[in-house]
């Protein structure tokens, strides 16, 4: 072959070649009467030795059984979806799934990215138990009245407690503090009576320092922002008790612990090992404990929120759901729907198995998720299925169940707030001449700007 | 004997003119240089995907705003807000203080360290893995121990040996004091390795003609460095000297694994990591845009300063 011929074929080769990348890059078409969809965040290869991911893979097979022509495509991005961070940058490179995974807090970043589909005509056909699930699962989802996800797990925060502990400490683990001034008493008990452990322990950075203060806020019957969410609402009585509290709690009664700048993982990675007394979570961080950090379910427990000299006013509430990539055809966003509400919205399929679970040595009896309307159908079948294989000692968790306080959303703008209020976390937890006056002040005004330049719109 | 026939060249002047040879057309000429050209794509269009155009893109986004799926140009409003980020002057403030002092640790260190090593007739080699062995091991991995090391309190590692030798306990990265300098601390170990390695070639390039010179003249180990290694090493000096600047001014890991990113009332967050704030956890691109051009304005100072000094060393 000549030079010149070889260089044409060269070039007809690479242009060909390219041409076939492209064309397998791009979003093969679905024939007639198939549709196929992918969805993210299954449960992780490690969760339970694999046993969640194949029973996933089995309601998959199930799914598809059941509807033909549907094809759904599982996407793993590990342990992403746990990261906020992972989740903007997806959705920014508009590499999220077709039915991807999002926060309640989540939806103003998804509809500034232009990134889902409006629901609302689709759901009364794809979703059966619709109508029984708690309007505060539905309305972070929902904008101009549009629903833009579907909410299929929601939380309330409480008091979580090691057992354990207590019983060490001479405490009674069946009578959890109910106040703050309690939390701090029985803190100082712990870890004056238990070597190395944290009474109490307390997130600080990465924005979880925030929300917990926020969450504390909400139990002492305030806000970070106001009621309009135009003015910030951090320089108050409310909000210096909470940080005099733990200022208190560090360098007064040595009850917090040394190690500060916690995130999430430190956090719980610490409570798995026996050495946190107690933390604010949901019922969910207990599962995290056992499942991926190796702690035991036996040495939990949870109680409601404490609150400022009785019962708490408030508990943060939150959760998550499923919203629909933009550009989705109707079909695909029916078949999303509709695998949505078989693995979640459906008492005793996918999430809510539990003869599944407790085959699988999972627990079964943890009062999450909360997002059936009391009185409903749907209520009433999750909680007799939940109560006919309950594994755990319901006990542990009645106080928490037996006295539910008001859920509170959390507040527009959420993750900027909680980045400012990480700041005075961190300050009290660290430096016994903190100023909490003027790191309030502080925080106000920063606050006050964030609210200021999200109301320009 | 004949005398060897001496062939002198033709003066230039006495060169027949060349003729007059037409310009071959534009498209000959990409033709004769085809196979040259085609080298040159690949580069060219890696550059221009991964380099290039996430620039371009980035100006670009500096002056626009998504709300609602819709981008509309702003003029300033994203530079004047980052501009009035509470965090944007400890930033800078960390930013440039952690490259002074990355500058002291990890610049200096690392010479000395390999004049050093340069001197060693025997186990050079071994020498050589254990001071790169950091490098190998993952920054995250390597952070993680730091972590162990810096946990204030008496279970600290760190504090445990200050206590056995009577030194007061530190805060480390939870006290603001201390926090930039355990991170810098930190970083150095991690990479120094590779610049250890650099000064070692490029010592051992050196003749040792000039250390002997040097020596038979009179001149004492320092000497010989300041006479002898540094001007001999110079265009490395100032090469590693800018590739420094440019690295530490975007230093990120460090904050995030050791000081929960922002650390005590900002007293870790650099530039890079509130670009990523901005980015990532604000969901604020086109701030966090804003922000990168800055940085890469500065950064683009430094560069425009190491080519305007090149030749002069070459020379």
């Amino acid at each position: 072959m000549s030079v010149r011929r070889y260089r044409k074929v060269a070039a007809l080769a690479l242009v060909a070649s390219v041409g076939l990348t492209l064309a397998a890059c791009s979003k093969s078409a679905d024939q007639a009467g198939k549709v196929t969809i992918t969805v993210d965040c299954p449960p992780l290869k490690t969760d339970n030795g694999g046993k969640s991911l194949e029973q996933w893979n089995k309601d998959v097979a199930t799914f598809e059984a059941a509807n033909s022509g549907i094809t759904i495509k599982t996407i793993s991005v590990g342990a992403q979806c746990d990261n906020p961070p992972d989740f903007t940058a997806r959705l920014q490179g508009g590499t999220q799934a077709d039915v991807f995974y999002g926060y309640m807090t989540d939806l103003q970043q998804v509809l500034d990215a232009n990134a889902a589909e409006d629901l609302t005509p689709y759901i009364k056909d794809t979703i059966p138990n619709w109508d029984s699930i708690l309007d505060n699962i539905k309305a972070p989802f929902i904008d101009g009245g549009k629903t833009y996800a579907i909410g299929y797990n929601g939380y309330t925060m409480g008091l979580v407690y090691n057992k354990t502990l207590f019983s060490q400490a001479g405490l009674d683990p069946n009578k959890p503090p109910a106040t703050w001034q309690d939390v701090a008493t029985s803190a100082k008990a712990i870890a004056s009576k238990v070597p190395g452990v944290a009474g109490y322990s307390e997130y600080s950075a990465g924005n979880t320092g925030g929300w917990h203060f926020t969450a504390s806020l909400f139990s002492r019957g305030s806000a970070p922002v106001s009621a309009d969410g135009k003015k910030a609402n951090v320089n108050t009585p409310e909000a210096k008790a909470v940080l005099e509290n733990l200022k208190a709690m560090r360098f007064g009664d040595n009850s917090v612990g040394t190690k500060q700048l916690q995130t999430w993982p430190d956090l719980l990675t610490a409570a798995a090992a026996g050495k946190v007394g107690m933390y604010l979570g949901a019922p969910d961080s207990i599962t995290a404990i056992v499942n991926t950090f190796k702690g035991k379910y036996s040495d939990w427990a949870m109680a409601p929120m404490p609150g400022d000299g009785g019962a708490a006013k408030g508990a943060l509430g939150g959760g998550a759901g499923y919203f629909i990539k933009k550009g989705s055809t109707p079909d695909q966003i029916r078949a999303g729907l509709k695998w949505v509400a078989f693995e979640d919205l459906t008492p005793g399929s996918g999430q809510f198995n539990y003869v599944f679970q407790k085959s699988a040595n999972l627990p079964v009896g943890l009062p999450q998720p909360l997002i059936w309307k009391p009185g409903s159908a749907a209520q009433k079948q999750d909680d007799d299925l939940k109560k006919a294989n309950s594994t755990l000692n319901l006990a542990d968790y009645s106080l928490y169940t037996g006295s539910p306080v008001k859920a509170v959303a959390e507040p527009a703008n959420a993750q900027a707030i909680y980045a400012i209020l990480d700041g005075p976390m961190g300050a009290v937890l660290t430096d016994p001449n903190a100023n909490v006056d003027a790191l309030l002040a502080d925080a106000q005004a920063k606050i006050q700007k964030v609210l200021d330049d999200a109301n320009k719109k | 004997m004949t005398a060897t026939p001496v062939i002198s060249a033709p003066a230039r002047s006495q060169a027949a003119p060349r003729p007059a040879t037409r310009r071959r057309p534009r498209w000959y000429r990409v033709r004769r240089h085809l196979t040259g050209h085609a080298f040159l794509l690949g580069t060219v269009v890696c550059f221009a995907f991964f380099a290039w155009y996430p620039m371009v893109k980035e100006i670009l986004m500096s002056f626009q705003r998504t709300r609602r799926g819709v981008t509309s140009w702003v003029g300033w409003d994203n530079y004047e807000r980052i501009w009035n980020d509470p965090a944007f002057g400890p930033a800078w403030r960390n930013t440039l203080l952690f490259t002074g002092l990355a500058l002291v640790l990890g610049y200096a260190v690392p010479f000395v360290i390999a004049v050093v090593l340069n001197e060693f007739r025997h186990a050079q080699g071994y020498l050589r893995v254990l001071v790169y062995l950091p490098v190998i091991l993952p920054p995250a991995a390597g952070l993680l121990l730091f972590k162990y090391l810096y946990s204030p309190g008496p279970d600290g590692i760190l504090n445990y040996l200050f206590s056995a030798v009577g030194l007061p306990q530190s805060q480390f990265v939870q006290s603001p004091s201390t926090t930039i300098v355990s991170l810098v601390i930190a970083s150095t170990w991690l990479n120094m390795g590779g610049a250890v390695l650099i000064y070692l070639a490029s010592l051992q390039g050196i003749s040792g003609d000039l250390y002997e010179a040097a020596e038979i003249e009179g001149a004492g180990i320092l000497r010989r460095v300041w006479h002898v290694t540094i001007p001999q090493t110079r265009l490395i000096l100032s090469l590693m000297f800018l590739l420094q600047v440019v690295a530490t001014m975007q230093f990120f890991i460090e904050p995030l694994i050791l000081a929960g990113g922002n650390g005590v009332e900002d007293s870790a967050t650099g530039l890079v990591y509130l670009m990523y704030q901005h980015a990532f956890k604000l969901a604020d691109l086109n701030g966090a845009a804003a922000l990168g051009v800055m940085l890469m304005l500065v950064l683009l100072v430094f560069s425009a300063l190491y080519v305007w000094l090149s030749p002069k060393q070459e020379d």
